[in-house]
């Protein structure tokens, strides 16, 4: 019993390193698509977010380590990633371009951008930054010690599954329960008929897309700092997961909260196969296991495809002067 | 000076000048980069990526013409996805599964006559890819499931797939971790090697150009006849204007989108297949967890060629053309991803471009 206890403990705190980054930046993509634009430069933002924020930790841990320089990290790697989705905002919302242009533009130049600054300011001249991760929690005083939950929650975890979290809070609260998210939402859905009760449209989208870069940047750094131990420029296609995780889970908070766990439980089990003495007795090789969690969930999204709840605008330029 | 107003004034026109406006403004933001990373050779630099493949001869235009190859076949492919207002993201594993399928017929098929052989090899491929690209038209079609998301999945369930089935068959170097040679389907040619080379001495430095373009461009043109002048390709492009409006008129609007990812697949494929099959260049599928960078390209080649595939024909060669310039620039001391980050910006303008060319369409009706 004890055993079994501590291997589905550690599946889950490892599924949390595959789930939170998920949740963070799919919800970042919810906002921008609720509020009308499409924005699949989710990937070339994590890169930058995380480019930005390794780079940080890299050059200051001489001198500072832990929580607080993970803290300051996490603030860089949002401002770096409203920056870098600001081209994306004025080209969907002010000049109405497709948005898969400059989505795409983005998620080309990001990686090259992290290689090029990479090898020009590090004196090694190599494009992966490597950093010491010093900011894994091994327990949370008093949490931990909570019978069950505190092995699932509070233990080998970092402050960023946490942030998660509130971030998942936060985005339901203001997404249903206030006046922003209120037109955010109807801006996404019929942007005329907000704009005639004096919503102000381009603004709205430029909130809901800057969000979205605050969120995929922070979602970048999320990602690297439980897998690696340096950063390579790239953030494995999750940008994309996270699309997908985003469409998966029907543009809600809560539903994508799901998807993300959905995913990442079974992402999680084909990694971690070996450790189960069950799945490891069946004889199926590992790239098969790894197959599992993308079959899944397309299967999964067979069935509960039928109706989409797309936001009716979203990916549809506003034009004032078309009312 | 009718005529004059009449070249102004047609929209291919409009699209090659706002095309070009867009890569001066790229270029120009390239020669920033270089000036700031390192004033005193960024003339000699910009120059360098100006004169891309031209800088090294007949080889280095052979060399344009092979990079093309496969460009130009995703840039088809999601260019054509996007016509029929599908967007294929799925050009990774739809590439991948291609090529596999092509280097397992060169190793299992070695009875077909050698002269056809990569023909079948192509063929078996693009059939492959066709076969992976319906799978997301069909979960579009029949459970309303977002083409953006399958294709991802897909991506991954091909490249995995793809890994274990080279692992378990004939086509594995488990030395290499790669797949094995193609021996004998290697594609022709054409004599193509006997123009683009450069000589050294009594030595011909000979470029990696082979037939594969050739197909390239000749895909581009039956696509091209496909969608506008079939009335096949009107419906499809018809659902891709307003699927609503084109249900209304009667065109079967599922169909076309199995129809539509299925051809997009196999032009993926096709790229794949005309990577891995070609002569001499010591490609092979290695065995990693990554998905075909390759594939990913098709999208700023289409984007680039404003999804039309003579235009995609010219934004492959246009990539190519750069890549290889930044390859030079190495000599330089500066980095090659700087070429990505000018396409980047050439892509992100090309999409102020288009305002400019309805500016200018109204500039020209205006002075009539």
């Amino acid at each position: 019993m004890n055993s079994f206890m501590q291997t589905f403990s550690f599946l889950i705190q490892q599924m949390w390193i595959f789930a939170v980054p998920l949740l963070i930046v799919a919800l970042g993509g919810m906002f921008s698509e609720r509020s009308g634009v499409v924005n699949i430069a989710l990937e070339g933002i994590m890169v930058i977010g995380a480019f930005c924020a390794i780079f940080f930790i890299n050059t200051l841990q001489n001198v500072m380590s832990g929580q607080g320089l993970l803290l300051l990290a996490i603030l860089i790697s949002i401002a770096a990633g409203m920056l870098f989705s600001l081209p994306h905002a004025y080209a969907s919302i002010r000049l109405r371009s497709d948005q898969t242009i400059s989505g795409t533009a983005l998620n080309m130049a990001a990686p090259a951008l992290a290689i090029y600054i990479a090898r020009m300011a590090q004196s090694n001249h190599v494009q992966q930054v490597q950093f010491n991760n010093t900011f894994r929690i091994r327990a949370v005083p008093y949490l931990a010690d909570i019978p069950v939950i505190g092995p699932l929650l509070f233990q080998n975890t970092y402050i960023t599954t946490f942030i998660g979290f509130a971030i998942l809070a936060a985005a339901w609260v203001v997404l249903y329960k206030t006046r922003f998210g209120l037109r955010l939402r109807a801006c996404g859905e019929h942007p005329q008929a907000a704009d005639s009760v004096g919503v102000n449209v381009y603004k709205i989208r430029y909130a809901g897309v800057l969000i979205s870069g605050a969120l995929a940047g922070l979602g970048g750094l999320v990602f690297v700092i439980p897998t690696s131990t340096d950063f390579n420029a790239t953030v494995s296609g999750y940008g994309f997961l996270a699309v997908a995780v985003l469409i998966f889970g029907q543009w809600k908070p809560m539903r994508i909260f799901v998807a993300a766990l959905f995913f990442s439980i079974m992402k999680t089990l084909a990694s971690a196969y070996s450790g189960i003495p069950f799945l490891k007795s069946l004889p199926i090789p590992s790239d098969i296991y790894k197959m599992i969690p993308y079959i899944m969930t397309l299967i999964v999204l067979a069935f509960s495809s039928r109706s989409s709840h797309a936001p009716r605008a979203s990916g549809v330029p506003y034009d004032k002067g078309e009312r | 000076m009718k005529k004059i107003t009449r070249i102004l004034s047609a929209p291919a026109f409009a699209s090659v000048m706002s095309s070009l406006a867009a890569i001066a403004v790229g270029l120009l933001f390239g020669f920033f980069i270089l000036l700031v990373s390192n004033p005193s050779q960024a003339f000699a630099g910009i120059w360098t990526i100006m004169k891309g493949g031209f800088s090294d001869g007949f080889k280095g235009i052979g060399n344009v013409l092979y990079y093309a190859t496969p460009l130009i076949m995703t840039g088809l492919s999601v260019g054509f996805a996007f016509k029929t207002g599908l967007f294929n993201i799925g050009a990774p594993g739809q590439l991948i599964v291609g090529a596999f399928v092509g280097i397992w017929t060169a190793v299992n098929c070695a009875f077909v006559p050698q002269p056809i052989l990569w023909v079948v090899c192509f063929i078996a491929a693009m059939l492959a890819g066709a076969v992976w690209g319906a799978i997301p038209g069909l979960f579009k079609a029949l459970f309303n499931v977002h083409e953006v998301i399958a294709c991802i999945m897909c991506n991954y369930i091909g490249m995995y797939l793809v890994n274990f089935t080279i692992k378990n068959t004939n086509t594995y170097d488990q030395l290499k971790n790669q797949t094995v040679n193609i021996g004998q389907a290697a594609i022709p040619k054409l004599g193509l090697d006997k123009v683009f080379y450069n000589l050294k001495g009594r030595y011909m430095d000979i470029s990696s150009v082979n037939g594969g373009i050739l197909i390239a461009v000749i895909l581009a043109i039956v696509i091209y006849v496909l969608l506008n002048k079939t009335v096949l390709g009107y419906e499809l492009r018809a659902c891709g204007f307003n699927k609503d409006a084109s249900r209304y008129a009667g065109i079967k609007e599922k169909r076309g989108i199995m129809l539509s990812m299925t051809v997009a697949g196999a032009l993926a494929a096709g790229a794949g297949a005309l990577m891995y099959l070609a002569p001499a260049s010591g490609l092979h599928i290695h065995v990693i967890e990554v998905l075909s960078a390759q594939g990913f390209n098709g999208i700023p080649v289409a984007l680039l060629g404003l999804s039309n595939p003579i235009g995609i024909i010219f934004s492959g060669l246009f990539v190519a053309y750069i890549t290889q310039g930044g390859y030079y620039l190495q000599r330089l001391n500066y980095m090659s991803e700087i070429i990505d980050i000018i396409i980047a910006v050439i892509i992100y303008f090309s999409a102020f471009a288009l305002m400019m060319k309805q500016v200018m369409a109204g500039l020209v009706s205006a002075k009539k």
